[in-house]
């Protein structure tokens, strides 16, 4: 067993995750190619992540951090190994199948914002909801409650540029869950705030996991961040390591 | 449709590029327009031109004319069922910029041989032809003047009449309609007054109109009415309508080939001005299309999203464009009449308009298009 998924049965000092595994990586590798070289990211990654978890992924710069992110969001796949989400083996997915996928069961939040600027708040709310069969009464419903949710129905006619840095994220987060996804993966998402709006985002991010049982994935370098997540895991040079 | 207000934003984003570009496409589509009818007036007369009709003029050229006399004997020629004939009057009306086309012709014989592409209510033609200096007019030409039955009208012609007056006055008896792309802008009159009154070169005609029994059969009819007037002093050149109507229009020029180089090279421009717009605006959006597919859209959904936003770009310039050309043809077709009748713009510049613009958006959108189908999202983002 590598310390990866150690590092899954490290005390647990939350309760609200129920035993249902959501996430499972098995011996993941992941390598890059630069030219004729070989750059390994992750090596015999294991872990496990139940459903309703708060796990926050921290380390230096180069770790794998983002990497691993980008796996459990379908974004890359592995080169070896195996991961299953929400009981699909999305390595075996070609491309076009993890573009639904990523559709039907991943919320992305990034470091900065990445909002349409050329859209209202309500509008790139929206935008998931574009790829299902919803009526446009049914899809304007759901981007309210989304909105209403991170506290920013007022704000649903503003544009990004009308907006603060986090009304943004707040408006990232309402496009990242408007659409019920499994799993939120959220990359650096205080990254670009300050301390107190910073406080506001995770306070929201705890909500969503208490309240509503998101399960999240974050990526931080912040160790004030990662003591709003239930439980912490440290990567370094593509493994993670136990009692860091 | 209902990515089509994101697609309109991502349009409108950069205003006055996309303003300076949908103008240039809009320039670009006016002279479509205006070519392309240009070039249909040109060449609709031969189009519309009967199967079963020759036309023999002098061999040396359509100035010259051909002995009256020529008309009998054509007539009697096997396989011709039809014969009728006229002269050119070259007048104006009033001032020399108020042309139009004046014949002189054998009216009972001339409509019937047009019956398919003129009619005359059958009460004018019997005015007409009780009435000899009367005339007929279209019903463009009557609009073009505000000209009536009953009106007297004075010509100045390049035709002297005996005693060396050069103003020949008619009288409206009936106005002709014709069919869409027959010329219904021009006066015809009685061959008979002309003959008599002019000055010169009486006993001639300007050319003849032969319809003959067996359309299959008109090129050895042409060949047999040329040959009865071998080595003779007024040899004749007998071809079908529409060969004749094209060699006519042929004297300007290859009008087809001029509007067709204009109108490519035109469109090559504008080809690369809307590329060049569509690839600056897909460059400066690459991490938001990544965002896009990580959001769950798909290569395809990004491929035809650039796609319809380049069409629509090329469907508002060219529409506009269309719709700009369109009225201004209307308001100078009037006044171009004399030169080009039946001026306008055909339904068939606006469909090959459609397919220009349509074809014109894709293949703008086409690279930048594929460029956003085959970008890598964690590289993408990576830009960021």
């Amino acid at each position: 067993m590598s310390d990866a998924h150690q590092a899954e049965q490290m005390p647990q000092n939350q309760t609200a995750s129920s035993d249902e595994v959501l996430v499972e990586l098995k011996d993941i590798n992941k390598v890059y190619r630069k030219g004729k070289e070989e750059v390994p990211v992750l090596s015999d990654l294991n872990l496990t992540i139940k459903r309703g978890d708060f796990l926050a992924l921290m380390g230096p710069s180069g770790s794998g951090k983002t990497t691993l992110l980008n796996l459990l969001g379908g974004l890359d796949s592995p080169s070896s190994g195996s991961l299953t989400i929400a009981g699909e083996r999305i390595d075996k997915m070609s491309s076009g199948q993890l573009t639904r996928w990523r559709a039907r069961h991943v919320g992305f939040i990034f470091q900065f914002y990445n909002l349409m600027p050329v859209l209202t708040a309500a509008r790139n709310v929206e935008l998931p909801l574009l790829l299902t069969k919803l009526s446009a009464k049914r899809r304007k419903q759901n981007v309210m409650a989304a909105l209403e949710l991170v506290g920013l129905k007022d704000r649903a006619k503003h544009t990004p540029s009308e907006l603060s840095g986090g009304q943004e994220q707040r408006v990232a987060i309402a496009r990242a869950i408007v659409s019920d996804p499994d799993l939120l993966l959220c990359d650096e998402p205080t990254g670009d705030l300050d301390r107190a709006t910073a406080d506001e985002i995770l306070a929201l991010l705890q909500t969503l996991n208490r309240e509503q049982g998101k399960t999240i994935v974050m990526v931080t370098h912040d160790p004030r961040a990662a003591d709003h997540a239930k439980q912490t895991l440290h990567l370094d040079k593509g493994a993670l390591i136990t009692g860091a | 449709m209902k990515y089509l207000y994101f697609i309109w934003k991502n349009l409108m984003r950069k205003k006055l590029r996309t303003t300076l570009t949908v103008l240039s496409i809009v320039v670009a589509f006016i002279l479509f327009g205006a070519l392309g009818s240009i070039k249909a007036a040109f060449t609709e007369g031969a189009d519309i031109a009967g199967a079963d009709r020759l036309v023999t003029i002098h061999k040396v050229s359509l100035i010259q004319s051909l002995p009256y006399s020529y008309v009998n004997r054509v007539r009697s020629l096997e396989g011709v069922s039809k014969v009728t004939w006229a002269s050119w009057f070259g007048a104006y009306y009033q001032e020399p910029r108020n042309q139009f086309a004046q014949m002189a012709v054998d009216a009972e014989s001339y409509f019937d041989v047009y019956a398919d592409m003129l009619s005359l209510p059958e009460e004018q033609m019997q005015a007409w032809q009780n009435n000899r200096i009367g005339a007929v007019i279209g019903t463009s030409l009557a609009e073009r003047f505000g000209w009536k039955v009953g009106d007297r009208i004075p010509l100045f012609s390049m035709f002297d009449r005996e005693g060396g007056d050069r103003v020949w006055e008619f009288e409206i008896e009936g106005i002709f309609s014709a069919d869409t792309g027959a010329d219904s802008g021009s006066m015809l009159f009685h061959y008979e007054y002309f003959d008599e009154a002019k000055q010169w070169d009486k006993g001639t005609v300007g050319w003849l109109m032969i319809e003959v029994d067996d359309p299959d059969n008109a090129a050895h009819v042409a060949e047999n009415v040329d040959a009865l007037f071998v080595n003779s002093p007024a040899e004749t050149k007998t071809s079908t309508e529409k060969a004749f109507m094209e060699s006519f229009m042929s004297q300007f020029g290859d009008i087809g080939t001029i509007t067709s180089l204009i109108l490519g090279a035109v469109f090559f421009t504008m080809l690369l001005v809307a590329a060049n717009t569509m690839s600056q605006a897909v460059r400066e959006r690459i991490p938001e299309m990544a965002i896009l597919k990580t959001l769950g859209f798909s290569n395809q959904s990004v491929l035809l999203m650039i796609l319809a936003e380049s069409v629509l770009m090329a469907l508002l310039g060219g529409l506009l464009g269309l719709l700009l050309v369109w009225f201004l043809i209307n308001g100078a077709a009037a006044e171009v009449a004399a030169f080009l009748p039946g001026f306008g713009m055909p339904s068939s510049v606006w469909v090959n308009g459609l397919v220009a613009i349509v074809i014109l958006g894709v293949l703008a959108g086409l690279l930048p298009a594929l460029q956003g189908m085959r970008l890598n999202i964690v590289a993408a983002l990576g830009r960021r």
